[in-house]
């Protein structure tokens, strides 16, 4: 990425011509390539959207299974000022992060725990991988109506399995994480005198957060998706409930407002946890750093 | 050589006293790295030890520091058997062992943090360090951000800070260009002088050996042993962009290259016989 603007700029320059202008030329041209990308997103979108509307309005797209954007905004408005069939939309979001946040938080932190623990401990790990293993193996889903069974159709079911969708991710990635951790800057860190404490806290752990920080970008959609399922099978409120209620009476619109608003609060919280990586990983050489 | 305080012998820094190592692979194979090494390190010496790659130099050092443990022999550290790390101990590594989430003084406090001094006290040493090894200018930066021998510098002053009695040293310059290595050469000899450390430093680079050393180790293809060993009666303090030019040095590279081409040429048929 960074090549390609670098070659386009350094291309024709008369000789003599100044640092200055050269590098005032190079900010104008990523600026430029900026404002393409942003240009040829929104188009992207607005020829997307466009497209749905006057399908759905000249029926060359079915508006009963498609619905359309237009009908998708109204529906959303509607909920958002007067409510839903299950009360305030908020409080039905309210809900789905409720259980997805405590999920995500719960999950990654008992992943790390016990990633970190059993890699650094060869014997246990050798012994429990078999049973890691076998219920990784189990499609997280249908964990869903058991727990409905056994902790009822409130919080605690849909917590377990956003619970059990991120910490099996997180768990496996920082497991890695500590595998992969240099032999010398742990052998450095031992001679310069750091107890096992300190060589985990300090070297082990860190060189494990990119590992870590992969797992968690994916895991809270795990979780959101861990909620909605858990939903989808029994709940009373949440977004889940929505998208199943609106399936129910054949609400098109209603089933696409719920997904929309869904992607909104996963970005947004995507773009926070990028954040946040971002300041922690300042060490970091500058690469990963502009995913948007 | 220096005029070392060789007062009725206090014991000496390192004994290695017939060490054999053997490493067991998970198919139940053994190999031995090192069988019946001695060697002795006096209190100040700087020491070179030179071999055939692979013929197990790095072993002999992490069984200095209580890394690794003999298969058989004895370690003593100024005349006690090494248990564990030792704290007299420091270690220069091939490849740069820095912390890449911390910045260069971090990096050079770690050693002082870790062994319970105030974080002012060791970032008062760690200023003190860097200002010696010439990167006063760069304390906030990243390890990414600094060229590879600045990153070496960098390694030596977290190394130096914890005033290693024993300083071990596993082929430290080996990844730097020539000038660099060169440099590199004349600030570990400075401050070698300063803190009169004892110095095992082990190499595949003769003329490195011989430049830096006051005895050289040449030892044999493996299972390593000790072949011979080199006394280099260059004068001190030396300048090594210059001594590469004497006839002494010359002489003693070509008499240690006659005896360590023979382990060269053992290792590689070896190599070729076991592909």
């Amino acid at each position: 990425m960074t090549d390609t603007t670098m070659d386009s700029v350094s291309t024709l320059f008369r000789p003599g011509t100044s640092d200055k202008e050269i590098e005032a030329a190079a900010l104008k041209a990523i600026a430029a390539r900026k404002r393409t990308v942003l240009f040829w997103q929104v188009t992207i979108l607005v020829a997307i959207v466009a497209i749905w509307e006057i399908g759905a309005r000249t029926g060359f797209i079915d508006p009963f299974f498609y619905a359309s954007p237009s009908a998708i905004g109204s529906r959303l408005y509607e909920w958002a000022t007067e409510g839903t069939t299950e009360g305030s939309l908020w409080y039905n979001l309210g809900v789905t992060m409720e259980e997805a946040l405590i999920g995500f938080f719960t999950g990654s932190i008992a992943g790390i725990v016990v990633g970190v623990g059993l890699g650094q401990n060869k014997l246990l790990s050798d012994i429990l991988s078999v049973y890691i293993k076998a219920i990784n193996s189990i499609p997280r889903v249908v964990l869903a109506p058991i727990f409905i069974m056994i902790m009822g159709l409130g919080l605690a079911s849909k917590v377990a399995l956003a619970f059990i969708m991120v910490f099996f991710v997180v768990f496996a990635n920082a497991f890695q994480g500590v595998r992969e951790a240099d032999r010398d800057m742990i052998a450095n860190a031992r001679i310069l005198g750091a107890s096992d404490w300190k060589v985990t806290r300090e070297v082990i752990i860190p060189s494990a957060m990119s590992w870590i920080f992969a797992s968690l970008h994916v895991s809270f959609s795990f979780a959101i998706i861990g909620a909605i399922v858990g939903e989808f099978v029994g709940a009373r409120y949440g977004i889940g409930q929505l998208i199943s209620i609106a399936k129910g009476t054949f609400d098109a619109a209603g089933m696409f407002a719920a997904i929309v608003l869904v992607m909104v609060v996963t970005l947004v919280a995507e773009y926070l946890m990028t954040l946040v990586e971002n300041r922690l990983a300042k060490w970091r050489p500058q690469q990963s750093l502009d995913t948007h | 050589m220096s005029d070392r305080q060789t007062a009725p012998a206090p014991a000496p820094a390192i004994e290695l006293i017939n060490i054999t190592r053997r490493f067991v692979s998970p198919t139940g194979k053994s190999l031995t790295a090192i069988r019946d090494f001695n060697m002795t390190v006096e209190r100040g010496e700087f020491v070179a030890v030179v071999g055939p790659t692979g013929c197990g130099k790095s072993t002999t050092l992490n069984l200095v520091t209580g890394l690794a443990k003999p298969s058989a022999g004895e370690v003593r550290l100024m005349g006690a058997p090494v248990n564990g790390i030792d704290p007299r101990v420091g270690f220069a590594f091939q490849k740069d062992a820095l912390f890449p989430w911390k910045n260069v003084i971090e990096n050079v406090m770690a050693g002082p943090l870790f062994r319970g001094r105030t974080k002012a006290e060791a970032e008062k040493m760690a200023k003190d360090w860097l200002a010696r090894v010439g990167l006063s200018k760069f304390l906030h930066h990243y390890p990414h951000q600094l060229s590879g021998g600045m990153r070496k510098r960098v390694s030596l002053a977290q190394t130096f800070i914890n005033e290693p009695e024993i300083l071990l040293m596993d082929e430290p310059f080996s990844a730097l260009d020539v000038q660099t290595r060169t440099v590199m050469h004349e600030e570990l000899l400075k401050l070698w002088a300063e803190r009169q450390a004892s110095v095992v430093f082990v190499t595949h680079d003769l003329e490195e050996a011989v430049a830096l050393a006051d005895k050289v180790y040449v030892l044999t293809a493996g299972p390593a042993t000790v072949k011979s060993v080199y006394t280099i009666d260059l004068p001190r303090p030396r300048v090594v962009s210059e001594i590469r030019y004497e006839q002494g040095f010359i002489d003693y590279c070509k008499t240690i290259w006659e005896d360590l081409r023979q382990e060269v040429e053992t290792s590689y048929r070896r190599a070729s016989e076991a592909a």
